[in-house]
Parts: structure tokens; C-alpha cells; sequence
């Protein structure tokens, strides 16, 4: 190593970070996968040495200063390797979402104008291949996992590890080793470090370009904030590609020189989060949902001691837990039955789930349920929320330890200058702030206000304690032709937080009333059917039966009178519903790959349920074309019934439960 | 994908086999060439699952021979079948249901384990290195057949196409010179019938296993398959590549129940 000594605090670019950490704390893990069913681990010495190779393989192949790689794939330590090494050369690597079909891969692969692509397998390559006509620029397409590779002779097509193997000869060469040293040195933390492409909730998803000292320096301020250490570890299972990932785990990962574990594969993700126990934790509510369905489920069919131990000490959480974690004065005897419980309880619970070790655990990306949320509190997991963006590269507000609620995602983080306009939007201006979109000047612009905040386009406002609300997405907030407000986020979430909704579509703005479009969830809908002794044979003949019906019209009953009671929403109350026969699915378009709803293809692709629903049919029909994974098409025909439910009154006393059911 | 040698690793020779008075089997004789994909199809009751029976030594016919590797076969056990390379999965799962996937996998490997109860009860020096270099294998297979986030669910527990998937891996952790496969994707939906189609031939070209496989999904076999043999009542009808099969006269009647 030609310098040597330097200190983490002072580099600008994850380059410099690396070597840092490879001469600071060389011996200490820095990542691990799991492979053939062992934890593999890298100490930050032997990353460095892996990077270098990498990077200097990537010369060879004439990567230079500027230009642009595609990384598609998983959580993979060489994934993540490629990433630095092309930042160690000066050039910007661009994530890609591995999930992705190939149309919407050639679209993002030829806008960020990759001549090399870092792919993790046949899967992946083959999905690249089979648009290759569309990527002119295309010069090398490498792979990480060899398996079924091996009689492809497409040019250009090549082993990550074979280009490693060159570049770690070629650097035998002290001169070679000199001449990557300045390369290394030679970075400057103003020029882009990555582009991490949006999700694409409001259309084409865009190249946020981000520099490495901002990047570094908004990672800086939070894990000061999180109090992250290098005793800290982290599994790395979210997309490669979104910006979660790049900061929670990349970044900060290499700014505190924490451990970075990757998973075995996306399908044992729950597994190896108890095998790793991390300490540092990210998952979107619905992953948090989807392991609290996990328990339920499983306590269900414990046995009556079991059931009954859960439900007293769940109980002594739910009512002293979250005061307990929120520091607030608890008598001794809570306190007692609460230790208790975690002997028996909370604590075991916790293991099960791989959450033991977490000492700072967030959730992000849309709203969570105020019950889904206080059971982990309760519980004793720090979970707190926070509201970020691709264009801040992540963090706008995070809760601090002490002040965490389920309604509100926090003040602003560390050095972040935060408004709300006139307009209601939410305004920002952050360390980690984007530089531009790539290639969309004009796009840049319009999101920038002239004063150099950032529009985030979600409409909120600060509570009196100062942490903000988001509603919803700022062009979304509607009123009904009445002149009633209307946020459909806000009604589709209170629908969501019930276990047997899985994803729900409000539409109202310009309109009479407020219709919905309901997705079952087909986990807890399935067990619920199966107690109930109700038979079916597909997702959609349990979406269309009328006792699952009935069911899902209480839950929207239920949602009315809570909206009933607020007295900005009381307007906004369901009036008619359905459920919809097929689940909403990333690869028919009808929601993005961090699996938010796409407004205008649902309203396209359903047209005809949205007529049946503004008119008094009591039922409406739809025809439309789904794709399978492998991009085969299939056809969906389908007659779905409507219901009709008589709104409460805009009261606050509650209304006797018992309704009639009034299915039209 | 077709065999390019005349090797010949086994061949059936004018066997008959009988259950009393039910000829399940009337001299037939085919052959099966080193490192090809060999299909036996024919309609219900034609006799293809007596064949592989024949095949790996659990039914002894009455007449003809199997010619191994050249020599012909003695009587044998369906152990010593395996011993000398010949792995097999059943119509039906055969699993231990109660075990888990690694462990189901992990006794395909016992015939490779040289270690005596003595040794492998210690769990030291050799019996210990030998286990590793087992695990490794069954991981590498684990690896390959996708079942990672199995490893550890007993296999009782899981659907019938992961079952499949397992009864494969256990097969393949032989390391067999010839894998009989018995219907690999019955009751498989067309998603599975891809994976286990790609698995069938990944095993055949990289695990370099010679394949005979029984399935009634003509189009899976037709895509699968170099040769293909047709039985019908227990006598072959037909022997030839996928092509020519398919055109035969005699095997479409076979199919659409023509008079015989």
C-alpha cells in the first residue's frame, strides 16, 4: 500500500473509506455471505485487496474516469466490491434493480449508457442478452455465479472473477500498483459517486446522481446520530439498487466499517437474520407485518398454555412496554410483570424472529399500523420510523430514541433544513442532497426550488412536537365534487393495517364519492378461510366469496367510522368497494418494484371496474392481460360483485355495531 | 446435447418378466448410451415402471439379460445396483419424512462413507474429514437444485414438487453413472416442470449422469430426451429419436387407443 494511516473521518470518497478502514482496522469482518451453507467472512484488509483486483480488472477492459457500470444482481459481496472498484477507477456505477423485467432493464441500462454490465448470474445475464440489440454500447458483460455459464460464447460475455484474476497479476507490477494508488488518490468527493435510479411511483423512474462527500457526509451525520460502531453488523437483503440499501447498509457500513452480511439467498433471508442477529436493522412495514402474521398464525395453533402465556404478557407489553422504552415513570409492579415477560415472552419471541441483538431498528416507505408498530416497541425493539428519498439519499427526518410514534415519521435528521410550502409539500434541503437527475437537466430544474431546497411532491405537516406527517403524495390530495378533502394514501392505508388487506386503491378526487378497490392478503385470508371451513380453488375464487366478502366489508365499516371521526376526513368515508380477483403484481406493471400502487395503470387496467364502481351496478366485469414471470402473457376474465355501505355520520359518538350487511 | 459416443453403458436384452400369469414385460431390448437423456414412455400399464424395476435389480426377469458396462449382469440386489452407480427416485416420493432435506440428501452419500461405526461414532480425525467433504457435496447439490432455504425443514413438511426436488438431490448426491428417474414431474404445475426439466438436463450435461427417465408429458420428453423408447402391453413398439417417434404410426395408435 503506497499511503497508509489516514483516518475515516477525514476521506471523501468510499474509496479512500476503504483503504482507510483495510490499514485502520484490517483484521476486523467487514462482510460475509453465506455459501454452501457456511458464513464466509472478509476482513476489510482482504476487501480491499479483492476491490483493488476488481478495479484494476475494469481498467483492463477500459473502464475510465466518467464512464458508467451497471451492477444487476443481489446482495453479493462482489456485487458490492464492484461498486467501490468502479468508484476506486473515478467511475459511477448505477445499481440496477435484479428483479426487473427485461423491458424495463434495456430501459434503464441504456439511459445510464453502461459499456459494462457486472451481472450476478445466468438469470440475469441471460435477461440482458436477450435485449442486447437495445444496448448498442454494451463493450463486456460480466457474471459473479459461473453455474450454467459455462458453454455461453456470447462476446463480450466474461467471469467477474476471471477479470479479477487479470487485474490482481497486472497489479503484481508495483508501477501498476502506483498507478491505481493515484487513481484512488485522485478522487474527488465532488464528482458522482453513484446513480441510483427512483422506483418509478410517478412514471419513468430517474437517475439520481450522488456525490461521494455528500453521500459520505449525510452517512456521517447519521451514524453519529444512530451511535454506529465497527462492533455493529447489518444484514444487506434489501434491492441492490434502491437507495435503502446503498445508504443503510453500503454507506454507512462503510463509514462507521461495520459488517455487512449477505444472505444466502432472498427465500432464507428470515433464516440468516437469526443466524447474523444483527444490531443495526431496516425492514419496510410490510416485512414487519408479514413476520407479525408469521406469529400469529404459529400462536394460534400453540397449545392453550402456550396461547394463554402469549396473551397475558402481550397484554403487560401493550399496556407498559412502550412507556417502559419511551423512558416514561412505570410503577414497580409493571415493571416486575414486564421483566417477566421478557424472561418468557419477549425475549424468546425476539430470538425466533432474529431481532435479539438489534440496538436500532427503522421502517420506512409507507405508513404503519399504530397496533403493528407499538407490538414491537412493546416488545422491546427500538424500532423507530423515518421519512427519506432517493434525492436526499435517504435520511429527511428520523425519531430520535426517547420520541418514537406511529403516526409521524420524526423531526428532521441531523442538518437537514426542512419546510413545508404553501402548497402543503414538503421541502428539503440535506447533506446528502442529490447533484442531479442523469442526463435530465430540465428534470433537475423543476424539482429544485429556486432557493436550492429539493420538492419532495408528498404533502404533510409538522405536528406541535415537531415531527412531521406525510398524508400523501402531494398531487395526489383530491377533494370530492362536494369539496370534501380527499387523500387516498390516507384511507387506503387505514384499510391496509387490517392483516387481511393487502394492498387497497381509494379513488374519489373529482368524484361523487369514494370507491375502493381491495386486494386480499392471501396468507392470513387463507388461514382465516381454512377455520371458517370455507373451500376455494384459486386466489380468485377466495377473493370473490361472499362470507371473505362480508368479512372485508366489516374491516371497511370498521375504517368509515374512524374516518367519521376526524373531522377533515369524515367526507371521505367508502361508500362503495370491491374486491379485486387478481393480486396486484410489479410484473403487470400495477405497482413498482418497492411494491407501491401505480395510480395510472390501475386506472387504465381496470377501467371498467372504476365505471362500476361510479355507477350503481352491483357488479362490473374486466378482461385484461397478465404476464407471468418468464414474460409468457395469460388472460384474466372476471365478473366481481360490488358493495354498497351506508357512511356514519360525521359524530363522535360511536354508532351501535350491529349493521346489517348490505351487499348489494 | 446428443451422445456422441456408442458407448454403450447398458443394455436390456430380450427380457420377459411375468407376475403369474400378467406378462408385464415381452422381449424387449434397447439400449442405454453413455451420457445421453434416454425417455421410456408408453400408455398406463405399458410396463415402464417394471423396466426401470428391472433395470435396478428389484424385479429379476425370467428370461434375457442386462449387459452393464459391457458384461452382463448377474442377479443382483437393488444395493448392489447402487453400489455400481445406479441411482434412482420412485413415482411416489420415497423420503424419510421425518428427516430434513440436508439429512434425506446427506444418506445418498452414505455408500461413499468409508468409515467404520467405531469411527464415525467418535466424530474425530477421519470420520470427521469425511463427513465434511460429504456435506460439501450435498451443499454443492443444495446449491444447484435451489433448495437452500429447505435445508433444515423436515422434508414431510414440504409440497410435493420440493419433495421431488429433494428425492433428486439424494439421487444425484450418489454421484451415479445412471440415474433412473420414475415420472420426475408428475403433478408438477407447468412452473415446476421448467425447473425440474432445467435441473434434468444441467445434471446430464455438467454432472455428466446418463439419464433414463419414464414421464407422460410427451412435451417434456420430446424436449428432454436424445432417444426415446416406446413400450406398449409390455413390448416395445418403437425405438428412435424424438422426431421420428412422434410421427410413428404404431405409438400414435398406442396413445389414441387404436385396436390392436
Amino acid at each position: 500500500m503506497a499511503t497508509g494511516g489516514e483516518s475515516p473521518e477525514a476521506e471523501d470518497t468510499f474509496a479512500k473509506l476503504l483503504r482507510a478502514h483495510a490499514t485502520l482496522r484490517g483484521t476486523r469482518p467487514a462482510f460475509r455471505h453465506k455459501d454452501l451453507g457456511l458464513w464466509q467472512t472478509w476482513t476489510w484488509a482482504e476487501v480491499y485487496d479483492e476491490t483493488r483486483a476488481i478495479a484494476q480488472g475494469l481498467i483492463g477492459l477500459g473502464l475510465k474516469r466518467g464512464a458508467t457500470i451497471a451492477i444487476v444482481g443481489a446482495n453479493r459481496p462482489r456485487l458490492y466490491w464492484s461498486i467501490t472498484a468502479a468508484q476506486m477507477i473515478g467511475a459511477v456505477p448505477v445499481p440496477v434493480y435484479a428483479d426487473a423485467v427485461a423491458d424495463e432493464i434495456a430501459a434503464v441500462l441504456d439511459h445510464s449508457e453502461a459499456t459494462i454490465i457486472v451481472a450476478q448470474d445466468q438469470e440475469q445475464v441471460d435477461k440482458i442478452l436477450s435485449v442486447r440489440d437495445r444496448l448498442p454500447r454494451l463493450a463486456h458483460l460480466l457474471y459473479d455465479e459461473p453455474r450454467g455459464l459455462n458453454e455461453y460464447a456470447e462476446r463480450g460475455l466474461a467471469a467477474l472473477a476471471a477479470i479479477a484474476a487479470i487485474g490482481r497479476a497486472a497489479l503484481a507490477d508495483p508501477a501498476v500498483a502506483r498507478d491505481l494508488d493515484r487513481l484512488i488518490d485522485g478522487g474527488r468527493g465532488s464528482d458522482p459517486s453513484v446513480i441510483l435510479y427512483t422506483s418509478g411511483t410517478t412514471g419513468r423512474s430517474k437517475g439520481v446522481v450522488l456525490s461521494g462527500e455528500r453521500s459520505i457526509g449525510a452517512a456521517r451525520c447519521t451514524v453519529a446520530f444512530d451511535r454506529l460502531t465497527d462492533q455493529d453488523e447489518a444484514l444487506a437483503y434489501l434491492p441492490l439498487a434502491w437507495v435503502g440499501d446503498h445508504y443503510l447498509n453500503y454507506a454507512q457500513g462503510y463509514v462507521a466499517g461495520f459488517c455487512i452480511a449477505c444472505p444466502e439467498s432472498a427465500e432464507t433471508a428470515a433464516n440468516d437474520l437469526r443466524e447474523i442477529g444483527p444490531t443495526y436493522h431496516f425492514a419496510p412495514p410490510r416485512a414487519f407485518e408479514a413476520l407479525l402474521t408469521r406469529v400469529q398464525i404459529r400462536m394460534e395453533d400453540a397449545g392453550a398454555v402456550k396461547r394463554w402465556l402469549y396473551r397475558a404478557f402481550m397484554d403487560v407489553a401493550g399496556r407498559w412496554g412502550e412507556k417502559i422504552a419511551n423512558g416514561e415513570p412505570v410503577p414497580l409492579n409493571a415493571r416486575m410483570a414486564y421483566r417477566l415477560g421478557d424472561l418468557l415472552i419477549y425475549a424468546p419471541l425476539k430470538n425466533a424472529l432474529g431481532l435479539s441483538r438489534v440496538r436500532v431498528a427503522y421502517t420506512a416507505g409507507e405508513a404503519i399500523g399504530a397496533d403493528l408498530f407499538a407490538f414491537y416497541r412493546s416488545i422491546g425493539l427500538n424500532l423507530k420510523q423515518l421519512y427519506g428519498q432517493t434525492e436526499a439519499f435517504l435520511f429527511v427526518t428520523a425519531q430520535t430514541d426517547r420520541a418514537v410514534r406511529s403516526d409521524a415519521v420524526g423531526p428532521p435528521a441531523p442538518n437537514v433544513e426542512l419546510r413545508i410550502a404553501d402548497s402543503g409539500e414538503v421541502q428539503f434541503k440535506s447533506p446528502g442532497m442529490f447533484v442531479g437527475y442523469f442526463r435530465e437537466d430540465d428534470k433537475t430544474r423543476e424539482t429544485m426550488t429556486d432557493d436550492g431546497y429539493v420538492k419532495t411532491g408528498d404533502a404533510g405537516f409538522f405536528d406541535p412536537d415537531g415531527q412531521l406527517k406525510i398524508i400523501d403524495r402531494a398531487k395526489d390530495v383530491g377533494r370530492l365534487r362536494g369539496g370534501q378533502l380527499f387523500a387516498p394514501k390516507y384511507t387506503e392505508n387505514k384499510l391496509k393495517f387490517f392483516p387481511e388487506i393487502r394492498e387497497a386503491v381509494a379513488i374519489g378526487d373529482g368524484r361523487d364519492f369514494v370507491a375502493a378497490m381491495i386486494n386480499i392478503e392471501l396468507a392470513s385470508v387463507a388461514n382465516w378461510a381454512e377455520r371458517q371451513a370455507i373451500a376455494y380453488g384459486s386466489y380468485q375464487e377466495l377473493a370473490a366469496n361472499p362470507r371473505v366478502y362480508a368479512m372485508i366489508e366489516k374491516r371497511v365499516d370498521a375504517v368509515n367510522r374512524a374516518l367519521s371521526l376526524e373531522p377533515a376526513m369524515a367526507g371521505a368515508q367508502i361508500r362503495r368497494f370491491l374486491i379485486l380477483p387478481k393480486e396486484l403484481d410489479p410484473d403487470d406493471g400495477e405497482l413498482t418494484r418497492t411494491q407501491k400502487v401505480r395510480r395510472g395503470v390501475i386506472a387504465e387496467r381496470y377501467a371498467s371496474l372504476i365505471v362500476g364502481l361510479n355507477s350503481g351496478a352491483s357488479e362490473a366485469s374486466i378482461s385484461a392481460e397478465i404476464t407471468y414471470e418468464d414474460g409468457r402473457k395469460g388472460k384474466l376474465e372476471a365478473t366481481v360483485r360490488i358493495v354498497d355501505l351506508p357512511p356514519y355520520p360525521p359524530a363522535r359518538a360511536p354508532r351501535p355495531p350491529a349493521r346489517k350487511a348490505n351487499a348489494a | 446435447m446428443k451422445a456422441e459416443t456408442d458407448d454403450i453403458l447398458l443394455a436390456v436384452e430380450h427380457v420377459s418378466l411375468s407376475f403369474g400369469g400378467v406378462r408385464a414385460i415381452s422381449d424387449v431390448s434397447f439400449d442405454i448410451r453413455r451420457g445421453e437423456i434416454r425417455a421410456i414412455i408408453g400408455p398406463n400399464g405399458a410396463g415402464k415402471t417394471s423396466m426401470l424395476n428391472v433395470v435396478n435389480g428389484f424385479y429379476h426377469p425370467q428370461k434375457g439379460a442386462i449387459r452393464w458396462r459391457g458384461r452382463a449382469r448377474a442377479r443382483m440386489k437393488p444395493y448392489e445396483a447402487a453400489a455400481q452407480g445406479i441411482a434412482r427416485t420412485f413415482q411416489n416420493v420415497a423420503l424419510f419424512k421425518g428427516m430434513t432435506t440436508l439429512d434425506n440428501i446427506m444418506t445418498g452419500r452414505n455408500l461413499r462413507m468409508k468409515r467404520n461405526l467405531f469411527w464415525q461414532a467418535l466424530r474425530r480425525g477421519p470420520a470427521l474429514d469425511e463427513e465434511i467433504a460429504n456435506r460439501r457435496v450435498c451443499e454443492e447439490i443444495i446449491d444447484f437444485l435451489e433448495i437452500e432455504h429447505i435445508r433444515k425443514t423436515p422434508v414431510g413438511a414440504l409440497p410435493y414438487g420440493l419433495q421431488k426436488r429433494v428425492e433428486l438431490g439424494r439421487a444425484l448426491a450418489m454421484e451415479p453413472e445412471l440415474l433412473l428417474l420414475d415420472e420426475p414431474m408428475a403433478g408438477m404445475n407447468r412452473e415446476e416442470k421448467e425447473d425440474m426439466s432445467r435441473f434434468i438436463v444441467e445434471a446430464n450435461r455438467y454432472r455428466g449422469a446418463t439419464i433414463a427417465l419414464i414421464e407422460h408429458d410427451i412435451g417434456v420428453v420430446m424436449d428432454l430426451s436424445d432417444r426415446v423408447v416406446v413400450l406398449d402391453y409390455g413390448r416395445k413398439i418403437a425405438d428412435d429419436v424424438p422426431e421420428k417417434v412422434k410421427s410413428d404410426g404404431k405409438v400414435i395408435g398406442a396413445y389414441l387407443g387404436v385396436s390392436h
